[in-house]
């Protein structure tokens, strides 16, 4: 059976494609198959962001419908053949996803994959709320700023009354917090709300704060997740975060201003 | 100190501790109105103009609370009275 995440905050803008393909290409990394599916209908980016927009043949709504079969809609990736891309429709009918199709999908899905990675599309209509609705875990992307944390307590409210685990009695989602487009350096001036303000708020478990980062538009110029950017900080914040997803002890980074000489020399990436 | 050097101190306020603060009480307003049925609001308007009717209120000293058990509901209604002894009307 896979484990099903879905990747939600509510707000627009946060990153969650961006945090959808870096976790996708992560646990693929590490070995599971993986499958991240865009629920962003009408609005389709995520085959940009992983960089296989020429490759979409066949979508999402495809399937549901029976006019392609899953395996002709996914994508293979091309840097790791252990990840593979559903990509949305660009149909601008409302109502292309449904419960019944979608479910019938993630069910195929799940005898082969290990992992299946839900990107939401922003709001709480049919996209969202069927991106959240069979899912297990629930990675809430989150910027440290009022509108962002207001929509992920939202988000939280939903997940605990709607999903699928909640209709039927069953162990509730487990939601986890990504502070991403995080700026130590303002924390520290008292501009930005800080990784704690943020916690005693929202009261969720932090999986991972990813640092504001010129590498994250770098990675999405080029299709590249930005995990693969080994050298930035945001690569290594996502990797540290599939880390400890998977179970495994890590101390939080790029939580405190760097000053080491290297920083000085370099500037941070 | 003049005016000026007010609106001077209050920009020099941390924004950050300003944010958590509203959203600390924002937040918490939300969630305890989460559970709550749509009708509620509309519930406690009309309410209010029933007892307006007859006691001068306003709508602060009227408060509808739903609250739900396992087996069963309970709708908790707080009206505060005003203290001075004004003629109610009864018809």
């Amino acid at each position: 059976m896979a484990r099903i995440i879905v990747v939600t905050s509510g707000k627009g803008g946060v990153g969650k494609t961006t945090t959808s393909a870096a976790i996708a290409m992560g646990l693929a990394k590490r070995g599971h198959k993986t499958a991240v599916i865009d629920f962003d209908v009408g609005l389709r980016n995520l085959d940009l962001i992983m960089g296989c927009e020429r490759r979409v043949v066949y979508d999402f709504v495809n399937v549901i419908n029976g006019e392609a079969t899953l395996n002709q809609a996914l994508i293979k990736d091309k840097r790791c053949d252990k990840l593979f891309i559903l990509p949305a429709s660009q149909t601008r009918d409302k109502d292309a996803l449904t419960q019944e199709g979608v479910g019938k999908i993630l069910e195929e899905l799940s005898t082969d994959f290990k992992y299946i990675v839900c990107d939401s599309p922003a709001g709480i209509e049919r996209g969202a709320n069927l991106a959240m609705y069979f899912a297990d875990d629930a990675f809430v992307v989150t910027n440290p700023e009022v509108a962002s944390v207001r929509d992920s307590d939202r988000m939280l409210g939903i997940l605990s009354s709607k999903s699928r685990r909640a209709t039927n009695g069953e162990d509730p989602i487990r939601e986890y917090l990504l502070l991403t487009r995080y700026s130590p350096k303002r924390v520290k001036l008292g501009e930005m709300l800080s990784v704690e303000d943020v916690q005693d708020i929202l009261s969720l478990h932090l999986l991972g704060v990813i640092p504001e980062s010129q590498s994250v538009l770098n990675a999405s110029n080029s299709g590249v997740p930005v995990i693969l950017d080994e050298e930035s900080n945001a690569g290594q914040a996502y990797m540290d975060i599939v880390a400890r997803y998977l179970g495994e002890d890590k101390p939080h980074r790029f939580v405190e201003e760097k000053k080491g000489l290297f920083s000085m020399l370099f500037g941070s990436r | 100190m003049s005016l000026l050097d007010y609106f001077r101190a209050s920009k020099r306020q941390k924004t950050a501790s300003v944010a958590k603060e509203r959203l600390q009480i924002l937040v918490a307003h939300e969630r305890s109105s989460k559970n709550q049925p749509s009708y509620l609001p509309q519930l406690k308007q009309e309410l209010l103009a029933v007892i307006q009717k007859y006691v001068n209120i306003d709508l602060d000293d009227v408060s509808v609370n739903l609250e739900q058990d396992d087996n069963q509901e309970i709708l908790e209604l707080n009206i505060v009275l005003p203290d001075e002894d004004e003629p109610v009307k009864v018809n």
